[in-house]
């Protein structure tokens, strides 16, 4: 029995070890949400600001999902945060000036996001021109569009209740006759079990077959001690929810947009070649990878998303102003350092990125509701950031 | 008693795993021309930069004397002052500024604090006469051709007023005209009092110029031969050269099964247009199933060339003409992945800057090549290229704790064998291997000589790039000999000897 024990604490000790960086995050992030619900009085870690916090988040967590992919490939985009107002205001400007239907509103924002991925992408991969001049000229060219569009009335109010829904709304409950759990949001709950049984049997699954191949795998008490805390975590958030409105559109476009990019970075070959291309793009090349192909995907889907994040802050103010998305780049970038990727390229996960994403804006949601001046939420935001990205730098020096 | 300008007594420089320079013993006497011979990896360059300060003093054990006197070199700057002066192969000119500029960057003239343009121009036109260039001294230097720049080089070197000028092959990227000029030229600096060390490959023009030759041999001073002492002729030197025993060190193959033509290439002519000139002229040649195809040279003769522009043209050479066939059609591939899929796959020379990604593992690197192979629907079934993997670790012996371990931790052997063991995942029909052994260990040479006769012993063809002579000899079943982007010959096993090769590699 006890030398069962000393097993797991080897086993233990190795994962801590091996993944030191993960760890220190998750802690960063519990002590970030430890201390603000301290300083606040319970105020932040309440239904409500969660709530809040996931709207506000959205946003930068899909740019910072889509910059990973950048990030990774050894390049950047400075210019999402202008292409979001741009084509926000786009969205805004077809249904309010000229009656376009929501769907078709919200197809073309995101389909003229995909056209300036196209041209920027293919400046910096056929032209190469680098990525920072070429997204710097970006976005000096979408804050004069977005002022464009925006000139004369300054703000586009958007009244249509399924636009404005997306990021300032909930999931609804399920009919009230076959709610079971009176005063609850009933559907959030179940949707919380579903998601963790999912999770429980596709974990199980894989360890399954792992075994199946003779493979190692994690002992099993660590393995069920894993999934219990996760199941924990997932259930007491979603019970927060629930006491209130329920699931935030938000979140449920950041979920499937962040298991469809990690699906696409982890288990697919357009992944591998990413990771690949970030490691050593000649070696890439040499591998039969077709390495302009994937970066210009890699700057279309970053622009689309940026449309993305375009439509879910504008949704959120309920209208396009002349100063959306000024800064929501350096948001997405230091998200996705924070998350992990390497300043050198070739490493990077999403998964971490929207921990990195919910630290910075834990910090902007935090320091507001504190009523501290926003020069120490830039400064705590900076500190944050370079201590991450140093303290990579200074491991993997150690390593090599 | 003879007058040295230098003496370096028993330099002996370790690498890891490596005894680059053995107890090295070189002396150069005041004036004269002394060249320096040696294949890749003899330890020429090692013992240059050993003079020149870039391994400093204490990383190598023996004594450096100028003048009699023993020199501590720190830094390149130290030996700068003691009176050397090194040109590389690689220029170290700045293209975008003018010959003038060039000539004095880095020890600029002065009056107070400022550079005085004038005094520079006024100077840099006199050195520049001297090494009889002529071109406008505000020509901007990337607007030279390289036997010009050559030149700029030559007169920065002079500049700082050089008793002591090392040439690492001069020569190499010049045409004929260039070439004597450069000889003249430094036959004319000798008669000023500069002491020249050249390093070459080109023997004819060593024997023409030098007064004195060294000969280097698997870092060891093999003998140093005085031209008025004796008639120096190429056969000597190449002797000296590759004079080693060839031990048993390549296995036998037991099997050998040589079938029909699978490979061709025909009047294959390359243009790189970043150099403007052809790289690759006329080259013809077939390779059969089961057979390993040597392709001796010297660094430079365009091999690693022509592999790439095979095997997809990633370096974007233009093919002026010529065609590759196989199975009785022309083909031609517009990438690496078109070449893979017609059966054709290129080990790098280099692994760790284009043949391998070192950030990732061991499986990782194995499956890049062929995905496909393990994906079903939209996912890569993971558990079976763990089981792929592990089948390549060990059968060809790849030594790590698992295949999960990042290739960058692995020593050179052990990656090159995950980069063959990645191009043999995808079943080529015609391997590329480009300097397959370089920097590896002898144990770790004899398993990938090994692995060679395993795969062409299965039908599959080897084209095998090397600079190692005795490999390409122990190892090929016929060979053709490259030199300056031309086939010089091509020789049978029973016709191959390294005298003959060399003869060949040399030849321009």
């Amino acid at each position: 029995m006890s030398k069962d024990n000393k097993g797991i604490g080897s086993e233990i000790t190795t994962m801590l070890k091996n993944n030191i960086r993960s760890y220190a995050m998750y802690i960063a992030l519990a002590a970030i949400f430890v201390i603000f619900n301290i300083t606040t009085g319970g105020d932040f870690l309440s239904a409500n600001n969660i709530t809040n916090l996931i709207n506000q988040t959205g946003y930068v967590a899909v740019l910072a999902i889509g910059m990973t992919l950048i990030l990774i490939i050894r390049n950047i985009d400075l210019s999402v945060g202008f292409v979001a107002g741009f084509t926000g205001a786009i969205s805004a400007k077809l249904m309010f000036s000229y009656g376009v239907n929501v769907y078709v509103a919200i197809l073309a924002a995101l389909g003229i996001g995909a056209l300036i991925g196209l041209y920027q992408g293919a400046l910096v991969v056929y032209a190469k021109v680098p990525a920072f001049v070429t997204t710097l000229a970006g976005m000096f060219i979408f804050k004069g569009l977005l002022l464009l569009i925006t000139m004369g009335g300054g703000a586009i109010i958007v009244k249509d209740s399924f636009f404005t829904a997306i990021c300032d709304a909930c999931i609804p409950d399920l009919p009230s006759n076959i709610r079971f759990l009176p005063g609850m949001h009933n559907l959030t709950i179940y949707i919380g079990i579903i998601g963790v049984a999912l999770a429980v049997f596709s974990q199980t699954k894989a360890r399954m077959k792992k075994q199946k191949y003779g493979f190692k795998v994690i002992s099993a008490p660590l393995f069920i001690l894993g999934l219990i805390a996760a199941a924990a975590i997932v259930m007491a958030v979603t019970m927060l929810l629930a006491s209130f409105n329920g699931i935030p559109w938000a979140a449920v476009i950041v979920g499937v947009l962040l298991f469809v990019y990690n699906f696409m970075l982890n288990r697919t070959t357009f992944g591998r070649y990413i990771y690949g291309i970030g490691g050593n793009p000649e070696a890439a090349e040499l591998s039969g990878i077709n390495v302009n192909k994937v970066m210009l995907l890699c700057f279309v889907s970053m622009s689309t998303i940026a449309a993305l994040a375009g439509i879910m802050y504008t949704s959120r103010l309920r209208s396009a102003l002349p100063n959306a998305g000024i800064g929501f780049e350096l948001d997405a970038i230091a998200s996705a350092y924070i998350g992990g990727v390497a300043v050198s390229g070739g490493v990077g996960k999403v998964t971490n990125t929207i921990i990195g994403a919910l630290i910075i804006m834990s910090l902007t949601s935090g320091f507001l509701l504190m009523n501290v001046d926003i020069a120490y939420q830039y400064i705590a935001k900076g500190v944050i950031f370079i201590v991450a990205v140093a303290f990579d730098v200074l491991s993997r020096k150690k390593r090599a | 008693m003879d007058d040295y300008i230098l003496e370096m007594k028993e330099i002996t420089k370790l690498f890891p795993g490596v005894k680059a320079l053995d107890e090295v013993s070189f002396k150069v006497k005041r004036g004269e021309i002394h060249c320096l011979v040696g294949e890749n990896g003899a330890g020429k360059s090692t013992l240059m930069k050993v003079l020149s300060g870039v391994y400093p003093h204490g990383s190598y054990t023996g004594d450096i004397s100028i003048n009699g006197e023993v020199q501590k070199f720190k830094k390149i700057s130290d030996s700068e002052k003691a009176g050397i002066g090194i040109i590389y192969q690689e220029l170290a000119l700045i293209p975008e500024l003018t010959i003038y500029e060039n000539v004095f960057f880095g020890h600029e003239l002065k009056s107070g604090n400022t550079i005085d343009w004038n005094k520079t121009i006024a100077e840099a036109g006199k050195i520049i006469n001297k090494v009889g260039l002529r071109a406008g001294l505000s020509t901007k230097v990337k607007n030279l051709g390289v036997g010009n720049q050559q030149l700029v080089e030559i007169a920065k070197a002079l500049s700082r007023n050089v008793k002591l000028l090392i040439l690492d092959e001069p020569t190499a990227a010049l045409n004929e005209d260039d070439s004597e000029h450069l000889l003249d030229l430094l036959r004319e600096l000798k008669n000023q009092g500069v002491t020249c060390i050249m390093i070459s490959h080109k023997l004819k023009e060593v024997i023409e110029i030098a007064d004195t030759l060294t000969i280097l041999r698997d870092g060891k001073t093999i003998c140093s031969l005085d031209a008025k002492e004796q008639e120096i002729d190429v056969q000597t030197v190449i002797k000296h050269m590759v004079g080693r025993e060839i031990e048993n060190i390549y296995p036998k193959r037991t099997n050998k099964n040589i079938g029909e033509v699978c490979f061709e290439l025909k009047d294959w002519t390359v243009e790189d247009p970043r150099k403007g000139r052809t790289i690759l002229k006329d080259i013809c040649m077939n390779v059969r199933r089961g057979e390993i195809v040597g392709l001796p040279g010297l660094m430079g003769a365009g091999r690693t060339e022509l592999a790439l522009s095979i095997f997809g043209n990633v370096p974007n050479y233009k093919v002026k003409y010529g065609s590759i066939v196989m199975g009785g059609k022309a083909v031609s591939f517009k990438s690496p992945r078109e070449a893979i899929n017609a059966g054709v796959a290129y080990v790098s020379e280099d692994r760790k800057g284009n043949g391998l990604i070192l950030i990732q593992d061991i499986k990782y690197n194995i499956s890049i090549a062929n995905l496909s192979h393990l994906t079903k629907g939209l996912a890569i079934n993971e558990n079976e290229e763990i089981v792929v993997a592990k089948k390549f670790k060990d059968s060809i012996n790849i030594k790590a704790p698992s295949v999960e371990q990042k290739v960058g931790n692995l020593s050179g052997g052990n990656q090159q064998k995950v980069q063959v063991a990645k191009w043999m995942y995808v079943e080529p029909r015609v391997l590329i291997l480009d300097e397959p052994t370089r920097g590896i260990d002898v144990g770790a040479k004899y398993e990938i000589y090994t692995l060679m006769n395993r795969l062409v012993e299965d039908g599959m063809s080897i084209i095998m790039i090397s600079s190692e002579l005795s490999e390409i000899l122990g190892m090929s079943d016929r060979m053709y000999v490259m030199s300056e982007g031309k086939l010089t010959g091509e020789l049978s096993r029973e016709e191959a000897s390294e005298e003959a090769v060399m003869a060949l590699a040399t030849k321009s």
